[in-house]
């Protein structure tokens, strides 16, 4: 599998970011080197083989239903959340208008 | 059941209709963090450094979501998967920092289950069944404002992180009124269960309508899916206003586009929203932040032992058990609120006169109906915020039931402890309303009447009957209504001859 040019700017665009010309050209190999290098993966025979969700077996872990039982994960820590934003007004985040 | 079809100038149309709806489910904290789920509160308070996306953090999910999620499912009796796991769904939008939604996409939490739907409400004996395809749980996003700020728009990711339950239909609803039918009974469901508020005007509860067109039996047409319709009514009149459009474009020789498209509650009517379709490419791939989700058989047990009886259940026993109409057990098993302050009525309606239930029920219930829903209507209350309590409600009934008090002077009653907040029986003893069933007194009042209207009496005695109902009136009004109408009608019988 390799992908083209046109394949890697839609790439780009989806995840909003910005490529000019010349920076797609240098992302095309780099993107079919990566998928080569993983498609190596495949060469490995895992007929009969469960898919792998993890690499060690344990079972996911659920919370109960407590605000703030730890608050590493609880809320009311808004001057941290807005503390690397490039702009906070009024409490909010803000961004440039996004209405489309 | 007659079917519904859009009248175009080529013949019939046939509206096929399938919906999304979005219910957020009923909990303290967020799906995957400990941040509050509180309405309301100061921008980006509830907001954890996961909610956040802060490098790092890990989501955990919290059990009560998932739970809530399995009990709406064995509600609507699906098949439960013991196995599921999240996806990512990848998208940028301001609105959410990871840049991705979890979310179910191939393996849901809840499978293939059914609704039972009674379109028409005149007729609630005319039943369809609705399929429904999964329920997936998933995050919310944040909120944007746009209008704070001339240039830039705020976001406040209080709602980031709040569990979603995503509740897929089947393409089988065929007019607005299976649509809004399906909605309120899942609504219904919903609030029985507990899992979620189904407050469709706070946005815990929204549909996302998908609608097509097509010839009655013909090959299904393309669909349009308007998102985000936030009532019964509105979710109606989204899918009448497209389906005349798609007809309309049909028939001029247009085709369908399969987009998204709002719609304005102001005109009733949906636009196109997203004219890029390459923002569909959502690129799921399986969350490697989580594990898959196992639910043991203790789990899913608990989960089973803690739903109430639901709707359909509650209806049934009320008419063969309590032996009320379809109607009346229609109308009081819709919302759980009003089938639990019926209950409580009834117990205590029950307690009070010393019967069994199932004696008093058709009186409670047709009392609750049509007198106790009159008054509230009248001042513009429901039973949640009801002046008069089912306690205070159960002693009037009692009163009635008794015969202390007559069903008219009841309604009195009931008029003044809207008004006074009183309980019925100081009422009564202060405004002396105890009805009168001393036949001596009643005889006297019924003599006067006669001996008042001897004409009427020639006329009766000569076979006009209808006079009869005249003479009750005359007593009963000589007496203030508060006779026994019984004892009234058998002294009359006895005079009359």
């Amino acid at each position: 599998m390799s992908v083209d040019r046109k394949t890697v700017a839609k790439i780009a665009s989806l995840a909003r970011i910005k490529m000019d010309e010349e920076e797609l050209d240098r992302m095309v190999p780099e993107f079919n080197n990566i998928i080569a290098f993983v498609e190596q993966l495949g060469e490995v025979d895992t007929s009969g083989v469960e898919p792998m969700t993890a690499v060690i077996p344990q079972a996911l872990r659920l919370r109960d239903d407590v605000v703030d039982a730890d608050p590493l994960t609880g809320g009311n820590v808004r001057e941290k959340v807005l503390a690397n934003a490039p702009l906070a007004e009024h409490g909010f985040f803000a961004v440039p208008k996004v209405i489309e | 059941m007659s079917s519904y079809r859009i009248h175009g100038t080529t013949g019939e149309w046939e509206v096929v209709i399938g919906l999304e709806v979005h219910a957020q489910v009923t909990s303290n904290a967020k799906l995957f963090s400990g941040a509050s789920t509180e309405f309301g509160s100061e921008p980006n308070a509830n907001v954890s450094l996961v909610d956040a996306a802060m490098p790092g953090m890990l989501p955990v999910p919290n059990r009560e979501c998932i739970r809530q999620a399995v009990r709406t499912g064995m509600a609507i009796e699906a098949q439960i998967n013991k196995w599921s796991r999240f996806d990512r769904k990848n998208y940028f939008y301001a609105d959410l920092p990871q840049g991705y939604q979890i979310s179910q996409l191939y393996h849901p939490l809840v499978g293939e289950g059914q609704l039972e739907i009674s379109p028409d409400e005149k007729n609630p004996d005319q039943t369809k069944i609705i399929g429904i395809e999964r329920i997936h749980v998933e995050q919310d996003a944040g909120k944007l404002m746009h209008d704070q700020h001339p240039t830039m728009s705020y976001v406040d990711l209080n709602r980031s992180g709040v569990a979603l339950m995503e509740i897929v239909s089947r393409p089988d609803m065929r007019s607005p009124a299976e649509a809004g039918a399906y909605v309120r009974k899942l609504r219904s469901i919903l609030r029985y269960v507990g899992s979620c508020d189904g407050n469709m005007e706070e946005g815990s509860m929204r549909a996302d309508v998908n609608v097509s067109v097509r010839k009655p039996g013909g090959e299904l047409g393309t669909r349009t899916e308007t998102k985000n319709v936030n009532s019964v009514r509105f979710v109606m009149a989204a899918i009448e206003h497209e389906a005349r459009r798609q007809v309309d474009v049909l028939e001029e020789g247009g085709t369908i586009v399969q987009e998204t498209r709002l719609f304005d509650p102001g005109t009733g009517t949906t636009r196109s929203m997203r004219s890029k379709e390459e923002a569909h490419d959502y690129r799921y791939f399986p969350d490697p932040d989580l594990l898959p989700l196992e639910l043991d058989d203790a789990f899913l047990e608990e989960c089973r032992a803690s739903l109430p009886e639901l709707p359909d259940a509650k209806r049934k026993r009320y008419i063969e058990v309590l032996g009320l109409s379809a109607y009346n057990a229609g109308v009081l098993t819709a919302e759980v609120d009003t089938a639990r302050w019926f209950e409580a009525l009834l117990a205590e309606t029950a307690a009070a006169q010393g019967k069994a239930e199932a004696h008093v029920a058709k009186q409670a219930a047709n009392w609750l109906i049509s007198e106790f829903f009159g008054a509230l209507n009248k001042v513009g209350r429901s039973l949640e915020d009801s002046p008069v309590s089912h306690a205070q409600a159960a002693e009037l009934l009692a009163l009635i039931g008794k015969g202390t008090i007559s069903a008219t002077i009841g309604k009195q009653v009931l008029e003044t402890m809207f008004e006074t907040g009183d309980n019925a029986a100081a009422i009564v003893e202060r405004e002396g309303l105890t009805q009168q069933s001393d036949s001596g007194a009643i005889e006297a009042a019924v003599d006067a009447v006669l001996a008042a209207n001897g004409d009427k009496v020639e006329q009766y005695k000569a076979g006009k009957e209808a006079l009869f109902g005249f003479f009750v009136g005359q007593t009963m009004k000589a007496m203030q209504g508060k006779a026994n109408p019984q004892v009234v009608n058998e002294v009359l019988k006895a005079k009359l001859g």
